[in-house]
């Protein structure tokens, strides 16, 4: 009798631990998030070696992003459908040495704006007397990102529109002027897509074009004939926007290969990235889709096969919004980064950090999902990200922008999302069985992420420390050395909000080097060359990218941050033409210009 | 979720011993079904947050109804219901760390020990369980709530065979009178708050409502025993849901199994108690019963 009520005593202790566990984690969690307090400059130098000191208004920069507004038929839902828009692209686009950056508007008569470096730590809008400005007349349809490259090699990146509406393809002519080429590349008239990237898929020289689709392309969003035009699925959907492969005829003419390439889905692509995961010597090409599952499109130099679920990034389903490439072990193996969503007691999908792993396929790798082990996995209603050294200490550090809709801070419109996300395709899939928006925010007024990254596997969040503390509905995230003093700078671009320039300052001591690639049988911007640089014992490997995170380009100069004491003992390039570079002798703190070997 | 398993339905004893393995009429019957939707459901849409997280759900939970049922009732139990407990914390709690899962699982288990009133538990268990875990723990836990790809097909299968099942466990009343209450109080939310009829019906068409609607609410263990009183409970299930659901609660329906369920139990003991003495058979009958209900 005594044993048995010493047994249930034990129960009854048992059970009240069991319910003290989650609330005791969930006011640890509360107090966690209480205690992080802004530090000084000084502190931050001290303490994580580098602070962000948002500078855009003494930089000259005003620019404040204007949402889409759409058939009257979604006015109920309108925050919703018209929640992006807002991006930025780093570009040299005058090839003056000097970082420029083109940041979209989305409203119908809105202008975009293209920066132009003064060197003097302000910028000018020069978009207007470029002819890059008012893009989006009515009737065109409105601006969603943007990417540079050099199409036809001539020195000048070019710049691909990315629209939901008519897609504009410009030719820069020597820095002074743009020239709409569109018609003669055979772009097609409408594509309501989100990302787009250059990359030489088939190393001819010449830079292709992917564009991913999101909205299906046969879609007016200013003039609907059906209200059923939402996904079909908050996980499953496959009514989303085809994609597009345009390879380079060369005398600026594209052809659109996707079908033969074996590109051929049509989720709703958000976010791209090219990069040579597989080591073939060709970039592959991945893309976050919203509502479904990411994919692999491993690329054999004559076609595309996806292996999404067989590299292990295809199989579970979330809101993909970001790709973003990085080598955060130092092991000359890229990580990829995937943004989705996370709100407190109602969706936990949490980001994605896929990792490659040793043992897989000889002809891909295979991921294991590691943003929970690593400590950047929860990031609120995350967008764009993007990898880069923050703090020059050797180790690849994070910035994630987030933050869906901010309307009303009191009154949520989680619970009506939630309702109608879980139901059958007929219902979800049309717009006019969602409730109204009605002014309420739907993961507002979030803190961003700053992840440094110790270099021993684990990533600290110190963005409200570092100096990033506003609460805009983030988007996009383009990374570039826009004072050209070897630390890198930050430009955020918001939705309905101001576009933020986040000048870096680093801790003197730690090092850096810069390398400026020019390609001559490759296409010359290098796109797809890839550095590995060995220092100090360690190596890191980079690439050129033209177009990744989301909505986003950053600088196509490779940044490596070096730590202190540097001593390099070389850097290895691998140009897309498949051609080694090796250079040695190599200094820290300077920019290097290479051009690739004939 | 459901201890439906739990109940006794062995067939008669003159049927051949494979005839009892294909009947409907037995103990694994409702195990099988849900092994049978989260298997479809992982294979073709992926809808664990990780095997190793449901399997951990899973082992917690039999792992803790074999040592307490062994301390508490000297004996070893049957695990079926509490591997229907584990596969349901498994399937419906998501999050991205392992602990949540080993917690809802025990903590679902443990309330049948613990939450006891004149010798029955009160509780659903993975009601209990994961209802916890939401309103202890938002940061870190959520629920299942769009991942059966949202199509008519699956739908449809998974209403079917859950109707078959149901009805053969006689408790199909339960699942109907809650769908047709939801379905009716759905007009009245949306009269009230001025919403599409259908984005109020829209969660009872999603996986989240047929777990609940087919191993929640009609759990024997938790429910009252007259089929007039189960029907009663199921409307006020789905009443209070609604009240839930103007507040708007995301987890409604849980939340209002998880007060009017033992509610529910707890009227009914009292009303038996009112009763006049029955003569001794009756009262020798009616203490077997009570103790079946014991586990």
């Amino acid at each position: 009798m005594k044993r048995g009520a010493i047994a249930r005593a034990i129960l009854y202790v048992f059970f009240a631990g069991l319910i003290a566990v989650p609330v005791f984690l969930n006011r640890r969690s509360a107090r966690r998030g209480d205690s992080v307090t802004q530090a000084d400059m000084k502190a931050a130098l001290n303490r994580y070696g580098f602070y962000l000191t948002e500078v855009s208004k003494q930089a000259g920069i005003n620019f404040v992003h204007q949402a889409p507004v759409l058939d009257s038929q979604l006015e109920p839902i309108m925050p919703e459908v018209a929640s992006m828009g807002a991006s930025v692209s780093i570009v040299d686009y005058d090839r003056d040495g000097w970082l420029d950056f083109y940041v979209t508007n989305s409203r119908e008569g809105s202008k975009n704006a293209l920066y132009r470096n003064n060197h003097d730590g302000t910028f000018t809008d020069v978009a207007p007397q470029l002819g890059i400005a008012d893009v989006n007349q009515i009737g065109t349809g409105v601006s969603m990102g943007a990417v540079w490259g050099d199409y036809d090699n001539d020195g000048y990146p070019d710049l691909f529109l990315i629209k939901w509406g008519k897609p504009v393809l410009f030719h820069n002519i020597q820095g002074h002027s743009f020239a709409d080429e569109s018609t003669q590349a055979g772009l097609p008239k409408w594509i309501n897509a989100n990302t787009a990237l250059w990359f030489d898929y088939d190393g001819d020289g010449k830079l292709d074009l992917f564009v991913g689709g999101y909205y299906s392309e046969d879609i007016d969003l200013w003039h609907l004939k059906t209200t059923k035009i939402m996904p079909e699925s908050f996980e499953y959907a496959l009514n989303g926007g085809r994609k597009y492969l345009f390879h380079n005829l060369g005398e600026g003419r594209f052809e659109e290969v996707s079908a033969q390439s074996g590109i051929s889905s049509r989720r709703w692509a958000l976010a791209s990235g090219a990069a040579d995961l597989s080591g073939s010597g060709h970039p592959d090409l991945f893309v976050a889709n919203d509502y479904g599952v990411s994919e692999l499109y491993v690329n054999d130099g004559k076609r595309f096969h996806e292996v999404g679920k067989e590299a292990g990034v295809g199989f579970s389903p979330k809101s993909g919004m970001n790709v973003a490439f990085g080598d955060i072990f130092n092991q000359a193996r890229y990580a990829i980064y995937v943004s989705n969503i996370s709100e407190d007691g109602v969706l936990i999908q949490g980001n994605n950090l896929w990792v490659p792993q040793d043992g897989g396929s000889s002809k891909f790798p295979h991921y294991a999902n590691m943003a929970n082990a690593l400590g950047v996995e929860l990031g609120g209603w995350s967008f764009g990200a993007q990898f880069a050294d923050l703090n020059n200490d050797g180790n690849i550090d994070l910035f994630l922008t987030n933050g869906y809709i901010s309307l009303d801070r009191n009154r949520s419109y989680w619970y009506d999302f939630a309702k109608v996300a879980a139901g059958n395709s007929t219902i979800i899939g049309d717009a006019k069985n969602w409730p109204a928006f009605a002014g309420r925010s739907l993961s507002g007024y979030q803190q961003k992420r700053v992840w440094i990254n110790d270099g021993s596997g684990q990533f600290e969040d110190v963005a409200r420390n570092v100096g990033v503390s506003d609460t805009h509905d983030g988007r996009a995230v383009a990374i570039g050395d826009l004072w050209n003093n070897g630390a890198l700078d930050v430009v955020v671009a918001n939705q309905n909000g101001p576009v933020l320039v986040f000048k870096n300052r680093v801790d003197p001591t730690d090092e850096w080097i810069e390398f400026h690639l020019q390609g001559t049988k490759s296409n010359r911007d290098a796109i797809g060359a890839e550095v590995t640089l060995y220092w100090n014992g360690k190596k890191q490997l980079q690439q050129v990218a033209a177009g990744t995170g989301f909505a986003a380009q950053n600088d196509l100069r490779v940044h490596f941050g070096l730590g202190k004491d540097a001593k390099i003992e070389k850097a290895v390039i691998r140009w897309p033409s498949g051609v080694l570079q090796t250079l040695d002798q190599l200094k820290p703190d300077v920019q290097v210009e290479v051009k690739e070997p004939q | 979720m459901s201890q439906t398993a739990a109940i006794s339905m062995t067939p008669p004893s003159g049927k051949p011993q494979w005839k009892k393995w294909l009947s409907l009429d037995n103990r694994y019957v409702p195990p099988a079904f849900i092994t049978l939707i989260l298997l479809a459901g992982q294979l073709s849409f992926g809808i664990l947050e990780s095997y190793e997280r449901t399997l951990l759900a899973i082992v917690t939970a039999v792992v803790t109804e074999l040592v307490l049922g062994r301390i508490f009732l000297g004996k070893w139990l049957n695990v079926a219901s509490a591997y229907i407990t584990g596969i349901s914390v498994g399937i419906l709690v998501r999050s991205p760390a392992f602990w949540p899962f080993v917690v809802a699982a025990a903590l679902a288990i443990t309330s049948k020990y613990v939450l006891r009133y004149k010798n029955r538990h009160l509780w659903n268990p993975s009601n209990f369980g994961i209802s916890v875990m939401l309103f202890l723990l938002p940061s870190s836990v959520a629920m299942l709530s769009i991942q059966w790809g949202n199509n008519m097909a699956s739908m449809v299968v998974i209403w079917l065979l859950g109707s078959i099942i149901i009805w053969r466990l006689h408790r199909f009343h339960i699942s109907a009178t809650y769908v047709i209450s939801f379905l009716v109080l759905a007009v009245v939310r949306s009269w009230i708050i001025h919403q599409p009829w259908l984005s109020e019906v829209s969660p009872i068409t999603g996986p989240e409502y047929q777990l609940f609607i087919f191993f929640m609410i009609t759990d024997p263990k938790t429910t009252v025993r007259s089929k007039k009183g189960q029907c009663i409970v199921a409307f006020f299930v789905a009443l209070l849901e609604m009240f839930f659901r103007l507040d708007q609660s995301i987890y409604a329906e849980l939340y209002a199994l998880f007060w009017v369920g033992p509610i529910a139990i707890i009227v009914e003991m009292w009303l038996d108690s009112r009763r006049v003495k029955p003569p001794a058979g009756t009262a020798a009958l009616t203490a077997a019963t009570a103790a079946s209900r014991q586990s």
